[in-house]
């Protein structure tokens, strides 16, 4: 028998709820409503931008959409799920309490999701063949990690950044290049007109990859930032508004294949190492082509690569009802104190190198 | 004053810093991107004695670390739009709770930054192997 699944989504800028249903074999997306800081703007900049008290006043008409795309209303839910954390803890709180009311007066069972186990689940929605075990690669605004994924709900942290998260990287770059917010579009755009090669930027960690050490799968893109402000500082002009429309395409490729190089190489290496046939890219950096077609490339014959469609790499509450519908069907449930937290770890995680037992 | 110090230096700077740090202090951090923000406050809560590298918190806004005395967190205002988007932050909760509050941007908050205990600016430097440190 079907069952219907609500997700909700407010750990940050994006305000989403998304109806899943879901049968013994497989969860399909039925509604999905995702109102972003743009649409507030759109909305003639009344609206206070700012996560919290932009999530509370359109919380109530983004979860009434979704029911109405869905075709279905609150009493025909199944179970409610709900962003948890990570996230800004006012921000995950109005969804954290919007959800927990909805399931105690509907009496349905209430489950807590991990943001990022959602993004793993994102592209379970268009390709049910994506079954671990698979290597995964979380790149947005705030995140930049790779797992090793041998089961659902049991994840290995490989690496992560150690600074700027690649999303991160592309807004700013984004910002130093006069593009508009988010960059990653902008950039993957101005760079199709770039000339290859006329701007070499440092691959941060790169090498890294080669050896067996605690930074092999480690990332960094604070000093790639730092380079291509260099750059433009040096161009003829010296200035933003001096540079000329050929060298800020050219800068975008050579930051763009930079980024991007470290990504699939510690990816690849990764799906090697562990013998893996599948990959997955999860995250807003995962809308970006270039990188899915170049990984593409390089696992060929050897893996498959998994990535969702773009409004569901970027935050989205139709991942969470994956993940959450997963779980509630293990039979799974949050209690009435179900906490929003700012560190929520990802369930069921190993570090990358695990901590030896306490000494005898 | 403007110290032109190396990367290595910036991060002993910070070590010290965050190993002598009092409870409870708010600390601000100005400069352009690429001036040496993250390096210096990855040394300083290295000094406060969590293990897990400092990541950026451009994107959550808050960042919270487990220190040796109590929590850490290390917010970044640069996504502001306006001060007004500040009162979001739960500067007081942050403050109650934080053994360290330290804060990027800190001038996109406007009013709504608590008084920092030191403010500190950080200078790109034509020497490029150097980033300069300004205790303001």
């Amino acid at each position: 028998m079907a069952e219907w699944v609500l997700g909700i989504e407010t750990s940050c800028d994006e305000t989403s709820a998304a109806v899943l249903r879901r049968d013994e074999s497989r969860a399909e997306l039925a509604g999905l409503s995702i109102l972003s800081q743009d649409v507030h703007r759109i909305f003639g900049g009344v609206v206070p931008e700012l996560a919290s008290r932009a999530h509370v006043q359109v919380l109530g008409s983004v979860v009434e959409r979704a029911l109405a795309d869905a075709g279905i209303g609150l009493s025909r839910l199944d179970g409610v799920t709900v962003t948890a954390g990570p996230g800004l803890v006012g921000a995950l709180l109005v969804g954290v309490m919007y959800g927990k009311t909805l399931a105690f007066s509907l009496d349905r069972p209430l489950l807590g999701v991990n943001h990022l186990e959602g993004h793993l689940f994102a592209p379970t929605l268009e390709d049910p063949e994506l079954v671990p075990p698979f290597v995964g690669l979380l790149v947005s605004g705030g995140h930049t990690m790779l797992l090793d994924v041998p089961a659902w709900g049991e994840y290995r942290l490989l690496g992560q950044t150690l600074d700027d998260a690649a999303g991160e990287a592309f807004d700013k770059v984004a910002k130093l290049l006069g593009l508009g917010y988010p960059g990653g579009a902008p950039i993957e755009r101005l760079a199709r007109e770039g000339q290859p090669g006329r701007f070499r930027f440092p691959r941060p960690m790169l090498q890294e990859v080669e050896r067996d050490g605690p930074h092999r799968y480690a990332f960094s893109f604070s000093g790639l930032k730092t380079a291509v402000l260099r750059t433009v500082q040096r161009s003829p002009g010296g200035e933003l508004t001096e540079l000329d429309h050929q060298t800020r395409a050219d800068i975008a490729w050579g930051f763009q294949d930079a980024v991007n190089e470290v990504l699939v190489a510690k990816t690849a290496a990764a799906v090697d190492a562990l013998g893996y046939s599948t990959a997955m890219v999860g995250g807003g950096v995962a809308c970006n082509r270039a990188l899915v077609a170049r990984l593409r490339e390089r696992l060929a014959s050897r893996a498959r690569v998994s990535v969702a469609s773009p409004r569901l790499n970027t935050d989205n509450a139709a991942m969470i009802a994956a993940a959450g519908a997963w779980r509630l069907a293990r039979g799974e449930r949050s209690g009435w104190d179900l906490e929003a937290r700012d560190d929520l770890p990802l369930p069921g995680l190993v570090a990358p190198q695990p901590v030896s037992g306490p000494d005898a | 004053m403007i110290r032109p110090l190396t990367q290595d230096e910036l991060r002993a700077e910070g070590e010290t810093l965050g190993r002598a740090l009092p409870p409870r202090t708010v600390l601000a951090f100005e400069g352009e991107l690429g001036a040496g923000k993250t390096t210096f406050i990855q040394a300083i809560v290295r000094g406060l004695g969590v293990s897990t590298p400092a990541t950026s918190p451009t994107y959550a806004l808050v960042h919270r670390y487990r220190g040796r005395r109590g929590p850490v967190f290390h917010l970044d205002c640069y996504r502001l739009r306006s001060a007004d988007e500040a009162a979001d932050l739960d500067w007081e909760g942050l403050l109650a709770e934080g053994d360290a509050v330290l804060v990027e941007w800190p001038e996109r908050a406007g009013p709504w930054l608590p008084a920092p205990a030191r403010r500190f600016r950080l200078h790109h430097l034509p020497d490029e192997s150097r980033r300069g440190l300004e205790a303001l």
